[in-house]
């Protein structure tokens, strides 16, 4: 909402030395949003006079009319010569009085004016038109001064053409419907500056008379509670706008559009009350307020079609719909050039229908979102009163003797409220007293007892519903800073839970091998999953901000790729990037969730429904990495990153995760977007966690990423919490270490020939350590030689050399037997 | 004067003359300090202390004196050898030292040599952020309550008293979960993602019983366009307090304290009447930043207030027994203002260059 300071002080005794700086602290202490409050004076720099037109030389060799003129603008120019000026305008005369901006100064939108050499002549500033200064952009030509105004030659012309104001640009909030117009500014100014405030809303109107000023009906009450209108006959269809109120308008940046219209924008803007000018001619027979059916056909002011809804309510003629109610007119019934009896309606409409309509017709009209913010209902008949004066005054015509109002008024709503209320919601000891004061103020009908205060809320604040919100305004209006820094007591907590530790043990534990934490955009396209040879079956949104984009990621690594890419794009040769987040499984059995009340706690079988239409979301952690992951340097070559450091990336978070290393396993898998030879099932306890390897060589040439580029992802959520370490079993006796080479066929998995070396070699075994992998021609094809060393040690005594020996047989035995392994040089 | 009988070669008790032996550690004096290492100093250790030392040979020289000078004699050759060993051990431990530092020296390396073997990790600055926070309000007592992020528009709008009519809905831009092909033909799946941390208010008041202290960290989806200022998908953290007792005082008492861990013990909060649905009544809240990277100023923070009865009742608590606050802000918002920086979006790229400048943690 924009408007004049001058406007404002009309309804309210503000300080006559109120500052810029002063208003705006109010302003937001009050709780509404300035965007801007500019003084526009400072809108046109330099020096801006008045002027007489001395003499016109008319220049006829060019492509247009141009005139030379000399111009007295007094001592403005420090001379007093006449001031020399080239003018491409023609509306004015010798002796006209004109406005000046003279060179140096600049005009709104920084148009500097200087003195210039333009069609042969030499120009020394510029006479200016309405527009040029800001103002408005509906008269052609430049500003000539009427009769009327006694300002001389060299004068400031600021006030003469109405650059004197000070513009206020707030944002109201959704619930103060109120302050959408002078009236609820100026009421609210008055709070902030204790300044004496006429209410504009309580002016005299005269009721409804017996006989209607146009036959109207009601059909939906609960739609429409109010319909008031009154007829105003014979107008100058000709009459001009007068200048002040298209200057009010135009700065609160409604154009202007005839009299009657105008009119009624200014009346919204000064009460705050939409209202309608129908050219009664054009009406046809009587007008039925009702819903829309479905499908009816209107088009409204902005000349749209549109298609109405059974929600929609309408203004009907005997024709049809003549009016999409409160929020458009429609093209058949509006005033014209040539209307000459217009009829103003102002009425009430249900906030919740208006809403769903200007949604449903994506039309947020002015008069739209006061109807949705809350418009009061009392002000129909005022507004009426207010528009037909200024009809009659500035268009002439006769105001007709019949008042239509339609009333269907709703019981005043009532609120009780405890007397300690505030104090026990705020936390400051207010007397009641102060309460009841406070109230009042706010417009409230209240009485004061002991123990509570009972008002009746005035009409204009529909927000006011409950205690609270009467709490609100009594420490908005006492003032926040007046509210006590307290700090409360918590009753001890318990920490973060196992699973909150483990989330940032695992970032950290990731960071500190040299990954570089990314959040990335959950939102993945469906041609992305399938180069990934995922799933494209994922949750889907109705409105995403790309088309291309729809869908949630059922997997980090679609965007932690990208993300990967970037970074190689950018010059990174050697990247290792992870990610923890939230992936999203749709689950397309699941309905829709059931509807849940506000009354109360939902019902607790219809909350768990609710839930189970919730997609699941497990937390995922993924690592991406390419280039080298051991730098090559001048100690020696580096290492460059393989499917092995994303598996050690899976068992890292697994430590991390405090999962004991015999809990995990290691299987090879295939799976996509991994390579069919290079990706490793991760499991813990014998549940597969997730997966890690080396990308598959088509994925990463569709997604144009490094070659050999690498990846990991868990589900940590399935990854099972630890529970409290069981004491480590050591021994101290010496250890015996034998190393065993066993040439065994390649397919047979180092995990497996673990496990069997550890089953054969029993209790005495304290660890298996692969140390060598080897092949060669000797071996022969598919042969490969596993290198382990073995360590032997005994809880209770030191082991001989023979039962040392014994139990590296035993565990040979096993792998001989399950794989055909034997000794290497034996 | 006696004399023994046993022959006495004056020529051989020459070494015992206490001239012989003064000369005899004189000239071992000067050997060891003559020899420069400690190969050289063992070859004169043997000249001067060995079996064919001058002290060793009047040792055995001493058998030949009569009793009476036996004495006397063994004291001065003692006192000679005592004198030579003392001095090679002086010269030994110089001597080694020297060694030792000569070896140091060979060992010496080029220590500015790069060093950029594993390049290092990071976490990223709003996850080490929102967990500073998080740590803040545990160490008050508090606890992390999580929500899904594809959530119930129940949770996220209606029970936080914004109703389907609400203004409030069309304010905040919300992705909708489109509905799955049905069989009812529903078109609406009754799904959003979450446009606020405060759905996990409702689901906390449902799950748990007062009294309740909880801060929300997360993630949060609004359909903005990226630009600098803006992101789709950002962070906020969010608080929520109910308890018996609670009030205004309070809230502020908490955002004063907040602030204080966050910005310095200069920071202090200043609060402006505002709206929301789900606290009445509401403010907006500034921080004073005195480390501004345009100078102390005060910065839009966040929003707060008094938990709405509305809410309270819709989540089961007894508004008239209870009352509580609210309060969020975003997290990257704090972030860059606190860490002086202007562009959300390299926030969002993953570029290694921007999370790597922070480290392990923010600060």
């Amino acid at each position: 909402m924009k408007v004049g300071l001058s406007w404002l002080r009309e309804h309210v005794e503000l300080p006559a030395d109120l500052t810029e700086a002063d208003l705006d602290l109010a302003l937001n202490n009050l709780g509404i949003e300035v965007e801007e409050i500019a003084d526009q004076r400072h809108s046109v720099q330099g020096s801006l006079v008045v002027g007489k037109v001395l003499t016109i030389e008319e220049l006829t060799e060019f492509k247009k009319p141009i005139r030379f003129c000399t111009v007295d603008v007094g001592q403005a120019n420090g001379s007093g010569a006449p001031q020399e000026i080239v003018c491409g305008a023609r509306n004015f005369a010798e002796g006209d009085r004109v406005v000046v901006i003279l060179p140096g100064g600049v005009l709104p939108g920084g148009f500097a004016i200087g003195a210039r050499k333009t069609y042969g002549r030499n120009s020394h500033g510029m006479i200016c038109s309405a527009a040029e200064l800001g103002l408005s952009g509906d008269h052609d030509g430049i500003i000539v001064l009427p009769e009327s105004v006694t300002a001389q030659p060299g004068d400031d012309a600021r006030p003469v053409v109405g650059l004197d104001d000070i513009e206020v640009h707030v944002t109201v909030t959704p619930d103060r419907g109120y302050q959408m117009s002078v009236r609820g500014l100026a009421r609210e100014l008055g709070h902030a500056f204790q300044a004496r405030f006429t209410d504009p809303g309580l002016a005299p109107a005269p009721g409804g008379t017996a006989a209607p000023a146009w036959p109207v009906t009601i059909q939906d009450t609960q739609g429409c509670d109010r319909f008031a209108a009154r007829l105003v006959r014979g107008i100058d269809p000709s009459a001009p706008t007068p200048d002040w109120m298209a200057k009010r308008l135009l700065t609160a940046g409604v154009r202007t559009l005839g009299l009657a219209i105008d009119i009624t924008n200014y009346v919204m803007l000064e009460l705050g009350q939409p209202m309608h000018a129908f050219d009664a001619d054009r009406i046809t027979g009587g007008l039925v307020v009702r819903r829309a059916t479905e499908g009816e056909k209107l088009t409204t002011l902005d000349g749209q079609a549109r298609v109405l809804s059974a929600e929609d309510m309408v203004i009907c003629d005997d024709t049809g719909p003549v009016s999409l109610a409160a929020v458009m007119g429609g093209q058949t019934s509006e005033v014209v050039d040539g209307t000459v009896n217009v009829l103003f309606e102002a009425a009430h409409w249900d906030p919740t229908m208006v809403g769903r309509t200007a949604r449903r017709h994506r039309l947020f009209s002015e008069a739209a979102k006061r109807w949705e913010r809350g418009v009061d209902r009392q002000l129909c008949l005022v507004a009426i009163e207010r528009a037909v004066q200024l009809l009659v005054e500035h268009g002439g015509g006769t105001a007709g003797e019949e008042i239509l109002d339609l009333n269907h008024p709703g019981d005043p709503v009532m609120i009780s409220m405890a007397a300690t209320e505030p104090s026990r919601l705020i936390g400051v000891d207010y007397p009641v007293d102060r309460v009841g004061d406070l109230l009042t103020e706010v417009g409230c009908d209240t009485a004061v007892y002991d123990d509570r205060v009972d008002v009746i809320t005035p009409s204009w604040r529909p927000d006011l519903r409950q205690p609270a919100d009467l709490v609100e305004e009594v420490v908005r209006l006492d003032g926040f800073e007046n509210v006590p820094s307290v700090l409360p007591i918590a009753p001890p907590g318990n920490g973060l839970t196992p699973a909150q530790r483990r989330k940032r043990s695992v970032g950290r534990s990731l960071a500190e091998q040299g990954y570089v934490e990314v959040l990335s955009y959950p939102f993945v396209s469906a041609t992305a999953l399938a180069t990934l040879g995922l799933p494209t079956d994922a949750v889907r949104l109705a409105n995403p901000l790309s088309d291309e984009e729809p869908l949630m990621r059922t997997s980090l690594l679609p965007p932690l790729l990208t993300a990967l890419k970037r970074n190689v794009g950018r010059g990174q040769r050697d990247v290792a990037l992870f990610e923890q987040g939230l992936v999203f499984l749709p689950d397309l059995s699941a309905g829709v969730p059931p509807v849940l009340g506000v009354a109360g706690r939902p019902d607790p079988a219809l909350w768990e429904k609710a839930n189970a239409s919730v997609p699941v979301q497990p937390w995922h952690v993924a690592v991406v990495l390419a280039g080298e992951f051991e730098r090559s340097g001048w100690w020696g070559p580096g290492r460059a990153a393989s499917w092995s450091d994303a598996v050690q990336a899976a068992r890292d978070v697994l430590a991390a995760s405090a999962v004991p290393d015999a809990s995990v396993g290691v299987a090879a898998a295939q799976r996509s977007p991994w390579h069919p030879g290079r990706c490793a099932a991760i499991s813990v306890d014998g549940v597969v966690v997730g997966y890690a390897g080396e990308l598959h060589p088509a994925v990463c040439a569709a997604l144009e990423l490094p070659k050999r580029t690498c990846a990991m992802e868990l589900n940590l959520d399935a990854v099972p919490l630890p529970k409290p370490t069981p004491p480590p079993v050591f021994s101290t006796y010496p250890p015996a270490l034998i190393d065993v080479a066993l040439v065994l066929p390649s397919e047979v998995p180092a995990a497996q020939v673990e496990a069997a070396l550890a089953e054969g070699a029993g209790a005495l075994l304290e660890s298996v350590r692969l140390f060598d992998v080897y092949t060669s021609e000797q071996l022969g094809a598919g042969q490969r030689s596993l290198a382990y060393k073995l360590t032997f040690r005994a809880p209770d005594r030191t082991l001989t050399v023979e039962e040392a020996v014994a139990a590296r047989d035993a565990a040979v035995a096993v792998t001989a037997q399950r794989f055909g392994a034997v000794l290497r040089g034996a | 004067m006696t004399y023994r009988h046993d022959p006495y070669d004056p020529k051989q008790a020459a070494m015992l003359d206490p001239a012989a032996l003064d000369d005899a550690v004189t000239a071992a004096d000067k050997a060891f300090a003559d020899a420069g290492d400690l190969d050289a100093l063992a070859v004169q250790k043997a000249a001067h202390l060995g079996d064919r030392s001058a002290v060793s040979l009047a040792r055995r020289e001493i058998g030949a004196l009569p009793p009476a000078a036996k004495s006397d004699a063994g004291k001065r050759v003692n006192e000679a050898r005592t004198a030579i060993q003392a001095a090679y051990d002086a010269r030994h431990v110089i001597l080694e030292a020297e060694q030792a530092q000569r070896v140091l020296e060979t060992e010496a390396v080029d220590v500015t040599l790069p060093w950029d073997r594993r390049p290092r990790g990071a976490r990223h600055p709003l996850t080490t952020l929102m967990e500073r926070v998080g740590d803040l309000f545990i160490g008050m007592g508090y606890e992390i309550a999580e929500g899904p992020e594809v959530e119930l528009e129940w949770a996220n709008f209606d029970a936080l008293n914004i109703s389907p009519d609400h203004p409030a809905r069309g304010l905040m831009d919300t992705f909708w979960v489109k509905a799955a092909e049905s069989a009812t033909g529903a078109t609406e799946s009754g799904l959003v993602l979450r446009t606020h941390t405060s759905p996990v208010q409702a689901r906390t008041m449902l799950t748990r019983q007062p009294p309740i202290y909880v801060v929300v960290p997360g993630k949060v989806y609004r359909t903005d366009e990226l630009d600098a200022t803006h992101s789709p998908v950002f962070h906020q953290v969010e608080g929520l307090v109910v308890d018996k007792g609670i009030t205004m005082a309070h809230l502020k008492g908490t955002l004063d304290h907040f602030a204080r861990a966050m910005f310095g013990p200069d920071a202090r909060t200043r609060w402006r009447p505002h709206y929301f649905p789900f606290t009445e009544p509401s403010a907006e809240f500034d921080v004073w930043f005195a480390e501004h990277r345009d100078g102390p100023r005060w910065v839009e923070w966040g929003g707060c207030g008094m938990v709405n009865p509305n809410v309270l009742r819709a989540c089961g608590i007894d508004p008239e027994v209870y009352s509580g606050f609210a309060f969020g802000m975003g997290i990257e918002r704090t972030l860059m203002f606190r860490n002086g920086l202007s562009d959300m979006r390299e926030m969002i790229e993953g570029d290694v260059r921007f999370t790597r400048a922070f480290g392990m943690e923010v600060h």
